[in-house]
């Protein structure tokens, strides 16, 4: 164990070691290019393992640059939106994402999102710190949940009523599926929209959990349309964040370029290879960062 | 007038999607060419948060800013873009609905336009 923490330092001063002498005499092109180059690595390994690139930035911002919290959750939200909505332009048109279902559940995330934005101005740095630790640590194990559809065909009267049922395009010919449990899901949804508002996350493990978990809908159908929802989620709080001066150009300009370029690269690798030892190791990152931001909230380091 | 089917919505919100973005992201790699060109160093403090300055908050002196080619607005220009897209995709679905004449969800549809429009205007 004393080893490896040997290592881990190690490591974190290779990496950070000459970032963290010239930061203050720093050339802005030259943190730009370290900033843009860090992002595109979160987007890419983001979108190849399915985890998303958001849930790293802020943790990347605040541990390795320095970056205050606040600043940091403008620059990631930003992110967020221009992936998701990137994302959700080859989604749609497959087919899997349903447009009303994702409509239903944006009015829980995007009220969410204004009570998540307003909590950051009545919650203290650490405070954020933490509960962002523990949403990295759910995130990683929550990507290794294993995905399984259970298929109920027992018809829910409200998501009938409420027409939350479509059908997509399988192996074997369209299948249909109705939502269950909408209250759940529902309330599920408002959770993930304050986490985004909060953090500046698109908060994708949350809504799959709300929609693949309680509602019963199929994972495939599930991944899309959170995907879909996490744009509209986002540009509920990043209004807010905008009036609030949490949005940094220079600072957002090469986060936001650098994740989405990542992004559209790892969704062009993605088709042609399948990736389990890569996701175990960006899952393992997540972890690290996710212990690293408690630890750091709680030692007043943030 | 004309019904959009599901697939026809579909197919016009995944464009105007990525237009959205493009537009986006031209406007913020422009300004951000600009912005590093003009600003050379030192990095400035993100370190200690005090807000930006009103000028770059503001959606109105943000778009003149950007007009007169500044680039830090420019940036904000482009990322205002940015979070306009989802709100576009949200009014179209309300139109696509609209045409539908499915009155359950232009009523959905119109309520996340209003916490949508409601966080911009009054977000403050």
């Amino acid at each position: 164990m004393h080893k490896w923490a040997r290592i881990a330092t190690f490591c974190k001063t290779c990496i950070s070691g000459p970032l963290h002498i010239h930061l203050n005499m720093m050339s802005t092109i030259v943190f730009s290019a370290w900033l843009l180059l860090s992002s595109l690595l979160a987007g890419f390994l983001g979108a190849l393992t399915g985890l998303g690139g958001g849930v790293v930035i802020v943790p990347v911002l605040t541990l390795l640059f320095h970056v205050d919290i606040h600043y940091a959750i403008g620059a990631s939200l930003v992110s967020v939106i221009a992936t998701s909505s990137g994302a959700a332009a080859s989604y749609v048109r497959e087919g899997f994402s349903s447009v009303r279902i994702g409509m239903f559940l944006e009015v829980a995330t995007t009220l969410g999102a204004l009570f998540g934005a307003y909590l950051t101005t009545m919650v203290s740095a650490p405070t954020i710190g933490v509960i962002f630790g523990i949403v990295l640590l759910y995130s990683a194990w929550a990507s290794f949940r294993t995905k399984h559809d259970t298929h109920t065909d027992k018809p829910d009267a409200m998501a009938l009523r409420l027409k939350l049922k479509g059908s997509f395009p399988a192996p074997a010919g369209e299948e249909s599926y109705v939502a269950q449990r909408v209250p759940a899901g529902f309330g599920l949804m408002y959770v993930a929209g304050t986490l985004s508002g909060l953090l500046g996350i698109g908060s994708g493990a949350v809504k799959v959990l709300a929609m693949d978990q309680a509602m019963r809908l199929p994972f495939k159908v599930s991944t899309t349309t959170s995907n879909f929802m996490i744009g509209v989620t986002a540009a509920a709080s990043a209004g807010i964040y905008l009036s609030r001066g949490y949005i940094a150009p220079g600072l957002a300009m090469p986060v936001m370029l650098g994740v989405l370029a990542g992004s559209m690269l790892g969704a062009k690798v993605l088709v042609k290879a399948k990736v389990p030892l890569l996701r175990t190791i960006f899952a393992l990152v997540i972890v690290a960062l996710g212990f690293e931001m408690i630890y750091n909230s709680l030692a007043g380091k943030l | 007038m004309m019904t959009w089917d599901d697939q026809k919505m579909e197919e016009i919100v995944s464009n105007m999607l990525r237009i959205g973005v493009l537009t986006a992201a031209s406007l913020v790699f422009v300004g951000g060419v600009m912005y590093l060109f003009q600003h050379p160093g030192p990095v400035p403090n993100y370190r200690h948060f005090h807000g930006e300055p009103g000028i770059l908050r503001d959606p109105v002196s943000i778009f003149w800013g950007a007009i007169h080619g500044h680039a830090r607005e420019l940036i904000q220009l482009g990322l205002l873009v940015l979070i306009l897209t989802p709100i576009a995709r949200v009014f179209l679905c309300l139109v696509g609905f609209f045409s539908q004449r499915d009155r359950l969800y232009v009523a959905v549809s119109g309520l996340v336009l209003a916490v949508l429009l409601y966080s911009l205007v009054f977000g403050h």
